[in-house]
């Protein structure tokens, strides 16, 4: 190839050049490379997904269902999703024009952004916050406006700091609560405040509902069910977290259809549709799962008793989350910052946790510890971690 | 909570009141206190191990048995199930609905000492009529557990 020109510009778009990785890669790598490690670093449900979905999926399968499905997704599945959605969030929708089946809640996200920002517009989120909501923004040529969420109010968004925030330029509210990673929720009264200040800056409201089967304490409400909300919302929800079904990618966008269509667009063109095989088992989620998730968020519960006393036992002030599967303590009596705490707590005792910094740089003082793990790992992973606290007291 | 308590112990009842108590959010001695009264109303039995007994070296032969019998005037099936229940033997007994009434499961040391049970003790009781002896090859499944669980599968360490 001697003599070949070589290329005399960058060819990388100039916003992905500058995107940072996902902190949490970077941890990844250094977990990767070690043996015997106990994790509470993972983000998915330790579950399998129940067999009778996988059964559905199998049968699919063999029933030879292997052909695109409609650009919006399965009508039968739309249908189901729309009839979940209004008896457990209160919210109708039309599954014809209303209801989107996307890959995962990562994909809606991804459409959301695209379809609603033009370039300079601002969109107000939470951190710390799951690590794709600043990219999504960025990558969409938006201007992410972080709101930070703190341990004084249990993570919930205080809607004082929101107003602070508020500029001419906002125009998108982003939600996620139950959150990953703190497991904050927000309460009707704060949630009705929000709602307040949305309707009168005139925001659009996308609302990532995918943890919220996963409460411990009190009922969901959704922000799209409050009065004059629906029609400035966009319900994302999926079916990975309650249901065990990650890898199957399968999420869904609820919203006007006004909204959904331009959505769909992007869909149509860059992604087709969803796995048909996912979809099918999706719909036996919807129609014969809730037994298998209730069991699940059961044992989730328990988990989440243990882990959070562990922590405080141990000396790390830790809140009881209400919902979600994330344990998210305060490290900050080590003395440690966040990075070398899980850095040096991996090396030394081989339990790997998630540095707070990793979701937003408010998450400074905190690691975040998923529960989606089996009671004996997460028993074994509070002795390890209760030993490295009391040494480097 | 009764039934909290319950599932737990079911899936491991090595558990200790302490932790069962701390898994679901209640107190220590409240817990105590409602297996105690499971006990003494037996609805709690026992706590056994779950044993694939195929992989002991000298695995016990079980057998399940298929009996018509004879009901009595007063008592129905229950004077028999009674008597038949009593023999160590049997490990599990039902009263069942179709061709056949009670359906038993029966241990021993070898084969022809459960088919021995079964011609000189169970079939000379009087009410029994017949018996059907179907002999466990493997187990697949028992007490809700899988035996011979796959390989654990192998997931991403750290996810966002």
């Amino acid at each position: 190839m001697s003599g070949s020109p070589s290329p005399r510009r960058t060819f990388v778009a100039e916003h992905i050049h500058v995107l940072p990785k996902s902190g949490i890669r970077e941890f990844f790598d250094l977990v990767s490379t070690m043996k015997g490690v106990v994790s509470l670093g993972v983000g998915e449900p330790d579950f399998v997904t129940p067999w009778n979905i996988r059964e559905s999926g199998i049968y699919s399968l063999e029933k030879g269902h292997t052909a695109y499905t409609s650009n919006l997704g399965l009508l039968p599945l739309r249908k189901a999703i729309c009839d979940y959605v209004r008896s457990d969030y209160h919210v109708s929708y039309r599954p014809e024009d209303e209801c989107l089946v996307t890959i995962g809640v990562s994909e809606a996200l991804d459409m959301v952004m695209r379809a609603m920002i033009d370039p300079g517009d601002e969109v107000l989120y939470t951190e710390p916050c799951f690590v794709s909501y600043p990219a999504e923004i960025r990558m969409a040529h938006g201007v992410p406006v972080v709101v930070e969420t703190r341990e004084e109010d249990n993570f919930a968004l205080n809607p004082a700091l929101l107003r602070e925030k508020l500029t001419p330029k906002s125009k998108i509210l982003l939600l996620n609560f139950p959150c990953n990673p703190t497991g904050a929720t927000l309460d009707p009264a704060t949630m009705q405040e929000i709602a307040d200040i949305a309707m009168e800056h005139d925001l659009l409201v996308v609302t990532d509902e995918i943890y919220s089967e996963l409460l411990y304490e009190g009922t969901h409400t959704s922000i799209a069910s409050l009065p004059g909300m629906r029609e400035r919302t966009i319900f994302l929800h999926g079916f990975s977290k309650a249901f065990a079904m990650t890898g199957w990618r399968v999420g869904y966008a609820c919203g006007p259809a006004e909204l959904i269509d331009p959505m769909m667009k992007i869909h149509q063109y860059s992604i087709m549709c969803a796995s048909t095989m996912s979809q099918e088992a999706a719909l036996d989620a919807l129609l014969h799962g809730r037994r298998a998730m209730q069991e699940m968020r059961e044992s989730y519960c328990e988990r989440r008793n243990v882990i959070v006393n562990g922590f405080n036992r141990m000396g790390l002030r830790c809140l009881m989350p209400k919902g979600a599967f994330y344990a998210f303590p305060n490290i900050t009596s080590s003395g440690m910052d966040s990075v070398t705490f899980a850095k040096t707590l991996l090396q030394e005792e081989k339990v790997a946790v998630v540095p707070g910094t990793a979701f937003g740089a408010c998450g400074e003082g905190f690691v975040r510890c998923s529960y989606a793990a089996g009671m004996d790992r997460i028993q074994l992973a509070l002795e390890r971690i209760a030993a490295f606290v009391e040494r480097h007291k | 909570m009764e039934k909290k308590i319950l599932r737990l112990l079911q899936d491991d009842c090595r558990l200790s009141a302490q932790e069962i108590a701390e898994r679901i959010g209640a107190e220590e001695a409240l817990v105590k206190d409602m297996i105690r009264k499971m006990e003494a109303d037996q609805v709690i039995l026992g706590y056994a191990a779950v044993v694939a007994d195929d992989r002991l070296p000298d695995a016990k032969v079980r057998a399940l048995i298929e009996v018509k019998v004879k009901p009595q005037r007063d008592g129905g099936f229950d004077e028999v199930a009674r008597r038949i229940a009593r023999f160590p033997e049997v490990v599990r007994l039902y009263l069942v609905s179709g061709g056949y009434d009670l359906l038993l499961e029966v241990e021993g040391d070898s084969l022809q000492t459960v088919a021995g049970f079964v011609s000189a003790r169970l079939a000379t009781i009087d009410g029994v009529l017949s018996t059907a002896t179907s002999f466990q090859l493997k187990k697949y499944k028992e007490s809700g557990k899988i035996m011979s669980q796959e390989d654990e599968y192998e997931r991403l360490p750290v996810t966002p």
